[in-house]
């Protein structure tokens, strides 16, 4: 139980407090009024809400796609075209972040919805992969004998091979926060606000308060919410293989 | 009642087709054992029963039902199935495992976790210690018992089996047969099953199949395949030495009651009594049991030389292995051979004494039968 406590609360109070401690000393302690008028708690505050924003609306609209799609793709009927999407995933996968936002600002103008639109396309791809090579990597036996019992496609997918793809699937999950925190901060460039504000404003400052205060608060967000994905499966997944 | 009436089975890319215009009856209680070598088209048949695959043409009705105008998942839910690798599921636990079938159908819940914790019993795992346990915490063998007890929870009529027992080693394997074997007598169930192991077949099959390249070559009784075999290949299938196979088709409690033996000494018999039973007994030792029949061990000749005392619990060594009197004589010769003795202990499922038989025994059987 203390234990379980530890786990769910307090380590992750911890993380917040080394955010907050960051925050008050740099607001308190600015080495000159340049400083001082860009790292304001209503800047930091700001900062922070757009950047959880964009994390959030972007995450959640990659996991429903990505997962479904994945689960589509996985099909008997659609198996190869599932192939060589995969390919395609991962051909995509190596264009840099900042290309892709670039890429969506021609196309689509600037603003925190383009940036959204951008980061959410970007973070399907780890996540529809997972969903898509854990399906289909489920044992044959295991699929055969719960055909056999007489489950139907349906029940198959529910309870069979959901809950076994289950840990790659919030593998993939985890991979597509740690990439979506660092490419939210490039989300500024094209007026998506974020911790990138700071980031970029301490950089053409030359003040390298402001940037670590940036970097450091999304370098904490990425860490608390891998962490809290990470609990969220042990308590999911009591199997092991 | 399985009937299977001319069917074949060409997969999609290949020419030469899997399954052949087969023809095979397996009356209802009966073990029918599919046997030949790998790629032979065995499994093939045993999965186009429950529609894993779908005949190419020809007919199977399954207790008298056309199973190929069935509806596949109603016909696979009367139907137990276990393949070789058991499958299964690693994320839920063997009451849940156990209960896939029960869930299928809907049954209320105290009726499927009743009958989940009888069928656990039944093959042998206390539902109290295993009930919550993984599949990765069981050993193979214990695997293997947990996939035949969730093929039979919903008591199916019909049961397919493809190699069960095909990866556990070849003890636990024929511990596994017995029991089943033995469960089989009370059950009755139709079961299709697939082996390449000959001495499997012989040891499981109430009828044998033959089959090669998709055909069928011979569908016999084990006694009537081994004295007939219908053509060159069947007479190699079961081998030169088929007196010997003929011990997997006796069971020792058959031949229990002609083997006249020396009765059992009881733990607190005096040494000189001892010794003069020593004296009669054909094999140099007498097996020691205490005052339930319960076997204690065995003292040779030599054990009363090696050791002092005044009773024949004194001189008592233990065995390592008896063998239960519904094991066949080949598991006997199995365990003689292993010990190196020429005698094994026979015992009953609640390791009661039940006699002794010796080599002599099993080859005045093959001498006989052959």
């Amino acid at each position: 139980m203390r234990r379980e406590l530890w786990r769910w609360v307090f380590l992750p109070l911890l993380l917040i407090l080394v955010g907050v401690a960051i925050v008050v000393y740099g607001v308190n302690n600015p080495t000159d009024s340049l400083v001082a008028r860009a790292l304001t708690y209503e800047n930091v505050l700001k900062s922070l809400r757009q950047h959880l924003g964009l994390m959030i609306v972007s995450m959640f609209g990659a996991i429903v796609v990505g997962v479904l799609v994945g689960i589509m793709l996985s099909r008997p009927r659609l198996y190869y075209v599932g192939r060589g999407v995969e390919n395609i995933v991962n051909v995509g996968q190596t264009i840099p972040s900042i290309a892709v936002l670039a890429l969506f600002f021609t196309i689509l103008g600037l603003g925190f919805r383009v940036a959204v639109f951008a980061l959410f396309l970007y973070s399907i791809l780890p996540i529809l992969r997972n969903t898509f090579a854990g399906i289909v990597n489920v044992p044959k036996s295991i699929i055969e004998s719960a055909k056999g019992m007489g489950m139907s496609p349906f029940r198959i997918l529910t309870y069979v091979e959901l809950p076994l793809a289950f840990p790659i699937i919030v593998a993939g999950i985890r991979t597509a926060i740690v990439i979506n925190v660092g490419a939210a901060t490039l989300a500024t460039f094209i007026g998506g606000g974020g911790f990138g504000d700071l980031i970029v404003t301490g950089l053409s400052l030359r003040r390298d308060m402001i940037v670590f205060t940036g970097a450091g608060l999304a370098a904490l967000t990425a860490i608390l919410l891998d962490y809290y994905i990470a609990r969220i499966e042990e308590r999911l997944v009591k199997w092991t293989d | 009642m399985i009937k299977i009436e001319g069917v074949s089975k060409i997969f999609p890319g290949s020419k030469i087709p899997a399954v052949d215009n087969l023809n095979l009856e397996v009356k209802e209680g009966d073990i029918c054992v599919l046997v030949g070598p790998s790629g032979c088209g065995k499994t093939t048949t045993m999965k186009m029963i429950n529609r894993i695959y779908e005949p190419s043409s020809g007919s199977i009705y399954v207790n008298g039902q056309d199973a190929l105008k069935m509806n596949p998942i109603k016909l696979r839910l009367d139907i137990g199935y276990v393949i070789q690798e058991i499958g299964l599921f690693p994320h839920m636990n063997i009451e849940e495992n156990v209960a896939t079938v029960p869930n299928e159908k809907k049954w209320p819940k105290d009726k499927t976790k009743k009958k989940v914790a009888e069928m656990l019993t039944l093959v042998g795992l206390d539902p109290k210690i295993y009930g919550k346990r993984y599949p990765s915490a069981l050993s193979g063998g214990q695997r293997q018992r947990v996939g035949v007890a969730r093929a039979m929870v919903s008591d199916p009529p019909i049961m397919l089996m493809d190699e069960p027992f095909g990866a556990v080693d070849p003890i636990t394997r024929a511990r596994l047969q017995n029991e089943f074997l033995r469960i089989q007598e009370r059950i009755s169930k139709t079961i299709v099953f697939v082996t390449h192991d000959i001495d499997e077949a012989i040891k499981m099959g109430d009828t044998i199949a033959v089959i090669r390249n998709g055909k069928l070559i011979q569908h016999a009784t084990p006694s009537d395949l081994l004295s007939a075999p219908a053509d060159d290949f069947v007479a190699n299938l079961v081998g030169r030495n088929r007196s010997i196979k003929r011990l997997h088709l006796i069971r020792i409690h058959e031949i229990l009651d002609n083997v006249d033996r020396l009765k059992p000494a009881i733990e607190d018999l005096p040494l000189d009594d001892l010794k003069k039973k020593l004296d009669e007994s054909d094999i140099r030792s007498v097996m020691v049991v205490d005052r339930d029949n319960k076997l204690k061990g065995v003292i040779g000749v030599a054990d009363l030389k090696r050791k002092v005392g005044k009773v024949a619990a004194d001189f008592v060594q233990e065995i390592d292995q008896a063998v239960t009197d519904d094991a066949t004589l080949n598991d006997a010769l199995s365990v003689m051979l292993e010990c190196g003795e020429g005698f094994v202990a026979v015992v009953n499922e609640d390791e009661q004494y039940q006699g002794t038989i010796t080599l002599g025994d099993l080859l005045n059987v093959v001498k006989e039968e052959g």
